[in-house]
C-alpha cells in the first residue's frame, strides 16, 4: 500500500507541475506583448512600461514562472489587472457559489442515478429498464443549458416558484442559498445522472451475472440481499471512475449554466475577464479547475484501492 | 434491424440533408433582415417563426446545421488523426517509457475539459469557429489513444500478430495491417458518440461566447439570443434547442445500434 500511494503521489505532482506549465506557456504564447494585449491599441508608453513592470515581463520567462508557481502554492494568484483586486480574493468570493453549486449537482445525480441504475438493473427487459433507458437517451442528448433556459420558462416564469437568475447569497440561510442554486443544479445534474444511471446499470448487470452472485444465493441470500451485498460494492468501480470524471465536467459545465442564470460565480468572473483581456485571472481560474480536477481524479484512485484490494499490489 | 437504429438514421440523415440541402437552398435568406416581420410566432410563411431581426428561423437552423456538423467532424478528424496513431504507438511499444509519456499525456489533456481549453484559446487569440474546433478537437485525442491502446493490446497477443511478428514483419506495419482493421469497429463506434459530444460541446460554446462568430450562424447563438426574450417569444427557444437535441439523440442511438450491429459478442448477448 505504502509504495502504491507513493507511486500515485509522484504522478500527482507531475500532473500538476506539467498542468502548470502547459497553462503558463499557452498563455505565453498571446501574440505580441502581454501588456499591450491586455492594454489595447490606444495604450500610451508609459502605462505599457508600468504595467509590463507590475506583470514582471521585464524578467525572464522562467524566472516569471516560479514566481507565478511559488506565489499560488502561498495562496496569492496576483493582482488582477481590470478590479485591481488580488485574484485569489475574487475567486474565494465567486468558489462559494461555484463549488456547492457543483457538490449540489453531483449530489442530485447521484441521487437520481443509483437507484435508477440498480431499478432498472434489478428489472432487466422489464418496461421499468424500457423507461429508465429511454429517459437516460433523452437526458444524454439534452443540451443542459436550453433545458436550463425552459426550466426558467416553465418554474421562475410562468409558475414563479424560484427566481429566474441570481444568488441570494448565504446570509438569509443555507436553504435560501441552495433556493437559487436548485434550478441550475437540477440543469447541471440532468446530464450527469442520465450517464451515471446507465453506468450504474451495465456495471450491476455485469457483477449480477458473475459466480459470487449465484454463490450468495445458493447460501440462502434473496435477490435485494445479494444485491446490497455482493452487487452494489463491486459495481461501484466503474461508477466511481464515472462520478470523478463527471466532478471535472459539473465544475467546467457550471461555468455555462451560471451564464444561464447571471450567477456570480467562476464562469461569470473567467466570461469577464475574457472580454477584459484579464489575462492573470484567466490563468489562475483555468490552473484552479485544472487543479480540482486532477485531485479528484487521484482521490478516485485513492478511492479505488480502498473498494478493491487487488488493485493496490499493482 | 432494430427501431434505435432505424431513428438513429432517420434523425441523422434529416439533420445532415438539411445541412447539405442549405448550400442549394434555404426558405429565406439568413443574412437580409426583415424588422416588420419579427418575433413572429410559426407560421405558414414561416413554419417555425422569425427571431427578433425578421430572419426565418427554419433557414437559421438549416444553416445552424452546418456549423454544428462541421466543427464536430472536424474536431473528431483531430481526435482520430492524433489520436489513433498514438494508442496504435503506444500499445505497440507496451512498457517502455514512450508508452507511458503517452499514457500521461493523455491524463493531463482529460484534465482540460474542453471547454477550459476553448477559454485558453480565447483569451489569447479571441473567439471564433476554428478555436472552438481545435478546443473540443484537442479534448477527443486521448479518447481516442486510449480506446485504440486498450484494444490494441489485446490484439498483439493473438496469434495472427505473433506470426506476423515471426514472418519478420516490423511494428509499424503490423499496426496498420493487422491492429489498425481491427480496431476499426471501434472507432466507428467512438467516432459517432464523439460526433453527438463535438455538438453538444460545439452549441455550449457558442452559447457562451467562445465559438461561430457572427453573421455565421449557430444553434447555440440562436439560444443565447432567445434568452432573454423566452417569456414572450418561446419558439425562438424552443426549436434550435430541439435540433440539437435530436441531432444528438440521432447520432446516439446510430452509435448504440452500430456497436450492436459491429461487435459480434454483443449481438449474442443481444434478447
Amino acid at each position: 500500500m505504502a509504495r502504491y500511494l507513493l507511486n500515485r503521489v509522484t504522478s500527482l505532482i507531475v500532473s500538476l507541475w506539467v498542468a502548470s506549465l502547459v497553462i503558463f506557456l499557452s498563455l505565453e504564447v498571446v501574440p505580441g506583448d502581454p501588456a499591450s494585449f491586455m492594454l489595447g491599441l490606444n495604450a500610451q508608453e508609459d502605462t505599457l512600461a508600468a504595467l509590463r513592470e507590475e506583470l514582471g515581463l521585464n524578467k525572464g520567462m522562467i524566472e516569471r514562472y516560479v514566481s507565478w508557481v511559488s506565489g499560488m502554492l502561498a495562496g496569492d494568484f496576483g493582482i488582477s489587472y481590470t478590479y485591481r483586486t488580488p485574484v485569489a480574493e475574487m475567486i474565494g468570493e465567486r468558489l462559494w457559489i461555484s463549488l456547492p453549486l457543483a457538490l449540489y449537482a453531483l449530489t442530485l445525480s447521484t441521487l437520481i442515478a443509483f437507484p435508477a441504475g440498480i431499478w432498472a438493473a434489478s428489472r432487466r427487459g422489464s418496461w421499468v429498464d424500457f423507461t429508465v433507458m429511454g429517459t437516460t437517451q433523452l437526458g444524454v442528448a439534452i443540451p443542459n443549458f436550453w433545458f436550463a433556459m425552459l426550466m426558467v420558462a416553465v418554474f421562475a416564469i410562468n409558475l414563479r416558484w424560484f427566481s429566474a437568475g441570481g444568488f441570494a447569497g448565504w446570509e438569509d440561510g443555507l436553504l435560501v442559498g441552495l433556493k437559487s442554486l436548485t434550478l441550475p443544479a437540477i440543469a447541471l445534474a440532468l446530464p450527469q445522472a442520465s450517464i451515471l444511471a446507465r453506468v450504474m446499470r451495465s456495471a450491476m448487470l455485469d457483477t449480477l451475472g458473475e459466480d459470487y452472485i449465484r454463490t450468495a444465493r445458493a447460501k440462502g441470500l434473496n435477490r435485494g440481499q445479494a444485491l446490497r451485498r455482493h452487487a452494489l460494492r463491486n459495481a461501484m468501480i466503474p461508477v466511481l471512475t464515472i462520478i470523478g470524471l463527471q466532478f471535472s465536467f459539473l465544475l467546467a459545465g457550471a461555468i455555462i449554466i451560471e451564464n444561464v442564470f447571471f450567477l456570480p460565480g467562476l464562469g461569470q468572473l473567467v466570461f469577464k475577464a475574457i472580454s477584459a483581456r484579464d489575462l492573470i485571472v484567466v490563468e489562475s481560474v483555468v490552473m484552479l479547475l485544472v487543479f480540482a480536477v486532477i485531485m479528484v481524479n487521484f482521490a478516485v484512485d485513492l478511492a479505488y484501492a480502498w473498494v478493491d484490494p487487488r488493485l493496490r499490489g499493482r | 434491424m432494430r427501431i434505435g437504429l432505424i431513428l438513429g438514421i432517420a434523425l441523422t440523415a434529416l439533420f445532415a440533408g438539411a445541412a447539405l440541402l442549405s448550400f442549394l437552398w434555404v426558405p429565406y435568406d439568413i443574412t437580409s433582415v426583415d424588422i416588420a416581420n419579427k418575433i413572429k410566432p410559426p407560421s405558414t410563411a414561416h413554419p417555425l417563426g422569425t427571431d427578433h431581426f425578421g430572419r426565418d428561423i427554419l433557414s437559421m437552423i438549416m444553416v445552424g446545421a452546418r456549423t454544428s456538423i462541421a466543427v464536430a467532424l472536424v474536431a473528431v478528424g483531430i481526435g482520430m488523426g492524433l489520436g489513433v496513431p498514438l494508442g496504435l504507438a503506444a500499445a505497440a511499444n507496451r512498457g517502455s517509457w514512450w508508452d507511458e509519456v503517452i499514457m500521461r499525456g493523455n491524463d493531463l489533456i482529460f484534465a482540460f475539459p474542453s471547454l477550459l481549453i476553448a477559454i485558453m484559446i480565447t483569451a489569447a487569440f479571441g473567439a471564433s469557429a476554428v478555436n472552438a474546433i481545435i478546443a473540443i478537437g484537442i479534448f477527443n485525442i486521448p479518447v481516442f489513444a486510449r480506446l485504440v491502446r486498450g484494444a490494441a493490446l489485446s490484439l498483439w497477443i493473438r496469434d495472427y500478430v505473433r506470426a506476423a511478428q515471426v514472418a519478420g514483419k516490423g511494428p509499424l506495419r503490423i499496426s496498420t495491417e493487422h491492429i489498425l482493421p481491427n480496431v476499426t469497429n471501434l472507432l466507428i463506434v467512438q467516432g459517432t458518440i464523439q460526433f453527438s459530444l463535438g455538438i453538444l460541446a460545439e452549441a455550449g460554446l457558442s452559447y457562451v461566447g467562445l465559438g461561430a462568430q457572427p453573421p455565421l450562424p449557430s444553434w447555440g447563438r440562436m439560444l443565447a439570443d432567445s434568452q432573454t426574450m423566452i417569456s414572450f417569444a418561446p419558439h425562438m427557444a424552443l426549436f434550435p434547442g430541439m435540433a440539437i437535441l435530436l441531432t444528438v439523440l440521432g447520432l446516439n442511438l446510430l452509435g448504440d445500434g452500430l456497436r450492436d450491429r459491429l461487435d459480434p459478442r454483443l449481438r449474442r448477448q443481444a434478447p
